[in-house]
């Protein structure tokens, strides 16, 4: 097959357009860089009324919000899941590691919840603190400029705690909480757990004339069609090309390989354009890698070259080893006093309004690390499962189960806002066994080799799960709350939901200054080749209790601006 | 072309709601319009058309999601036989109601009522959407005759109110005790889920169930009556932390200490 070659040279070849990829967009192009932008899914722009769902109700689908095409429900704004035709991946023997992909401009960042935690001092220094696991090579101090400058830029509500390892930052005010979450407050600080105002990227106040601000929908999962959320195509793509920066977008563009020459130095990369199934080559000076933590790793395995055989950036054999997902567990209640709620419009922002960061000292407790609490409940929409087993919460009110007619519609209603839910994300320990790997026996329908998972949880994450459900039943019980569902005991993990569950993987390409021990350097430029950077999850070098967003942006800004000042002093 | 009205009166209200609005959501109500007008031109076409037309505008599909719906509403499974059944059976499990529903702020519906909900449509695209419970339905539709020519010797739909209230007290109450339930009550439970989340995702359910929101607004807290009622009250110290929406308007600024000054 001939390769389509582009004549045009860019600066930066940029490969993925989510938070990562988004980041370096913005601030290379806003350099006057010429960049390029592959991504592997279509266009996408919340404001265009063909692709929003935003407002949409359930009756304008004839599967009324069902999951059976998006994973979420089919709202929400991710073109993808952890299941997508003609894209496989494997697991190696009992290993059962979820992968999700979003699949369009802007990634995942279209429908994730938007919750925007700075990493605290302890979280960069895991290791000292228990010996587990690694220290990364940078601290808090040197990555806070840019949490600063991603707080303005983006936006992000919340309040200032003077909490040691949740940082403050520049915020926006919060939103007042809902009524299950004051009950969640009652019953949590009754059991000695912090409560906070939430810190979520949604305008509560307008940061500038170019976006929109919270109308209020809770519908940030469906992308915001007035960008008063973060996604990464809407808040820093567009504005990037707003602004007249040199930006070309290459949408449905899967990218098979980085290129390299002689020197072991890239070239650009190689895609596959979906459309016509052709294979085309875009030259940069520089590659910037930003195709979520195990996408990035498949591509370095499979750039595989005299100059770097065992794939690039993997001389230390570690591309795609320490990959790990948050730890994650969900329970749900009953609270009778909700019952027969009074109607109002609860909607609120697309997320919760207040929540508990991790509140605990380890040195008293059996497992490593810490999780936060996130809450949810209250009026919502309803969307298809609502009214599934009518009442079913009858049998704590010593009611009949079951039966038909009109009864049943009092049931409904009587129910409706009364059940809420807290769910655990909390942080693992990163394992050099647990990774992503070529599988040599299966190829995409791209003709591009697949990876294979192998990962285990370890009794730390199981513990911590342990003490998730019992922290959730003391709180449900504080606040007057019937717990829902058994226990989940050592059969079940505890409750863990399996690694991939909570979208938050990362570590595939972990940050270090012995190129031995780790594929990047601080500034996220590989040890190989100097021309390689990778500006998504996959140099962290451990998760922290935090969704890794923030953290993945103020990086990819700190990195961006090295490049422009590396392109400047003719380095690479 | 009842889909017209349907459509037109959700657009009005959310008009309604956005005047008063910010500039902020200007864009959106243009779009809302877009799809008014878009409605307005295609009045001529056959209901059919027409409904294609509005879910190829109004969701927000990808080309290859639509192609697969499109595949689905043009396939039918159910027979009509089974379907007159489904119907029966969802006016057994939520009876037409006679009471005026709705509430202040949107119009009164006479709700309650399964066709009008499209609880039949609703089923009839899940059936295609969600294969595994093809021969659960079909089985249980037919178990439903099998056991009324057995009983009453005639077919579910030829029986009496009463004699099909009789069938559904057998089968309508899991038997909290038991580890698995029978055949015919698994079938019973899945038909009740169905037509009881067909009809609180229709508009009339909606309204009836007496949610609020999916409109622009401004959230300024839990109602007060309501606060008072659960004994909950905001904490004086968490005030300062909350947006005054008199200033959401005001570009934001911060003093050095990150203290929002604007």
């Amino acid at each position: 097959m001939q390769i389509i070659e582009n004549q045009k040279q860019y600066d930066v070849v940029i490969v993925g357009s989510g938070a990562g990829g988004g980041m370096a967009t913005k601030i290379l192009a806003n350099a006057g860089l010429k960049v390029a932008v592959v991504e592997a899914g279509p266009f996408f722009d919340p404001a265009n009324p063909q692709q929003q769902t935003q407002l949409k109700w359930p009756y304008e689908s004839p599967r009324r919000g069902a999951g059976t095409k998006r994973a979420f429900g089919e709202f929400d704004m991710a073109y993808g899941g952890w299941e997508i035709d003609g894209e496989p991946y494997i697991q190696i023997g009992n290993s059962k590691f979820d992968w999700f992909r979003s699949r369009m401009l802007g990634g995942r960042t279209n429908h994730w919840g938007r919750i925007s935690l700075r990493f605290g001092p302890r979280d960069f220094k895991g290791k000292d603190r228990d010996g587990l696991g690694e220290n990364w090579p940078i601290g808090y101090e040197d990555i806070r400029p840019y949490y600063d400058k991603v707080d303005k830029l983006i936006g992000v509500f919340g309040s200032k705690e003077n909490l040691y390892n949740e940082p403050d930052g520049y915020f926006l005010p919060a939103p007042k909480p809902r009524l299950h979450e004051l009950y969640y407050k009652k019953g949590a600080e009754k059991s000695g757990v912090k409560v906070i105002p939430s810190r979520l990227s949604i305008l509560t106040k307008r940061i500038s004339s170019d976006r929109g601000i919270c109308f209020y929908c809770n519908q940030c999962s469906r992308s915001c069609s007035v960008y008063a959320d973060f996604s990464a195509g809407s808040c820093l793509i567009f504005p990037a090309q707003k602004a007249g920066g040199q930006v070309d977008l290459y949408v449905n563009s899967m990218v098979r390989e980085v290129e390299v020459n002689e020197e072991g130095k890239a070239t650009g990369v190689l895609f596959i354009n979906k459309e016509d199934r052709k294979e085309y080559r875009i030259k940069g000076k520089v590659v910037v890698l930003a195709a979520s933590a195990c996408s990035t790793a498949r591509i370095l395995l499979n750039s595989k070259s005299a100059q770097h055989p065992n794939g690039l950036g993997n001389s230390s054999n570690l591309v795609g080893k320490y990959l790990h997902d948050s730890t994650g567990s969900d329970r749900m209640a009953f609270v009778p006093e909700l019952m027969n709620r009074k109607r109002y419009n609860e909607d609120g922002v697309g997320g919760m309004h207040l929540y508990s960061p991790w509140w605990l000292d380890n040195k008293k407790l059996d497992f490593p690390r810490g999780y936060h609490i996130e809450v949810w409940g209250g009026l919502g929409m309803p969307s298809y499962g609502t009214g599934f087993n009518p009442n079913d919460l009858n049998k704590y009110l010593g009611l009949k189960v079951g039966g038909y007619g009109n009864q049943l519609r009092e049931d409904v209603k009587k129910f409706y806002g009364s059940v809420m839910g807290m769910s655990g994300r909390g942080e693992s320990i990163a394992r050099e066994d647990n990774y992503c790997e070529i599988d040599p026996t299966t190829l995409d329908e791209f003709g591009i080799p697949v990876l294979r998972f192998n990962y285990s949880w370890s009794d730390h994450e199981r513990k911590q799960a342990r003490h998730m459900h019992n922290t959730f039943e003391e709180i449900i019980e504080n606040m007057g709350g019937v717990v829902l569902g058994n226990k989940p005991g050592a059969d079940r993990d505890y409750g863990l939901l399996n690694p991939g569950r909570i979208i938050h993987e990362v570590g595939t390409t972990r940050m270090g200054s012995d190129p031995k021990q780790s594929v990047v350097n601080e500034f996220e430029q590989l040890h190989d080749a100097a021309n390689v950077f990778i500006v998504d999850a996959g140099p962290f070098v451990s998760q922290a209790d935090k969704n890794p967003t923030w953290t993945i942006m103020a990086l990819s800004w700190r990195t961006s601006e090295f490049i422009i000042q590396e392109l400047k002093k003719q380095n690479i | 072309m009842e889909d017209i009205r349907i459509y037109y009166s959700r657009i009005k209200e959310t008009k309604y709601l956005t005047m008063n609005r910010r500039d902020s959501i200007r864009s959106l109500f243009l779009g809302s319009m877009a799809g008014g007008l878009m409605l307005e031109s295609c009045v001529s076409e056959s209901k059919e058309t027409l409904e294609q037309k509005l879910w190829e505008y109004q969701y927000g599909r990808t080309p290859e999601e639509q192609a697969y719906d499109e595949k689905l509403l043009g396939q039918q499974f159910f027979r009509s036989n089974e379907i007159e059944k489904i119907k029966r059976l969802a006016n057994l499990i939520l009876p037409p109601t006679e009471e005026k529903l709705g509430n202040l702020d949107f119009p009164p519906t006479a709700g309650g009522n399964i066709e009008e909900a499209k609880v039949p449509e609703f089923i009839e695209f899940m059936a295609k959407d969600i294969p595994s419970i093809q021969t659960q339905m079909r089985g249980g539709l037919m178990w439903l005759d099998i056991h009324t020519r057995k009983t009453y010797n005639k077919d579910f739909l030829d029986c009496s109110e009463d004699e099909q209230h009789q069938v559904l007290d057998q089968i309508a109450y899991p038997d909290p005790k038991a580890s698995e339930q029978k055949m015919e009550v698994g079938f019973f439970t899945l038909m009740r889920n169905l037509v009881m989340t067909g009809y609180f995702t229709s508009e009339v359910g909606i309204n009836e169930l007496g949610y609020k929101g999916n409109q622009p607004n401004v959230w300024d807290g839990v109602p007060d009556e309501v606060l008072k009622a659960h004994g909950m009250s905001y904490d004086e110290s968490w005030i300062p932390k909350f947006v005054d929406q008199s200033k959401r308007n005001d570009i934001a600024q911060w003093d050095e200490e990150g203290n929002l000054i604007s």
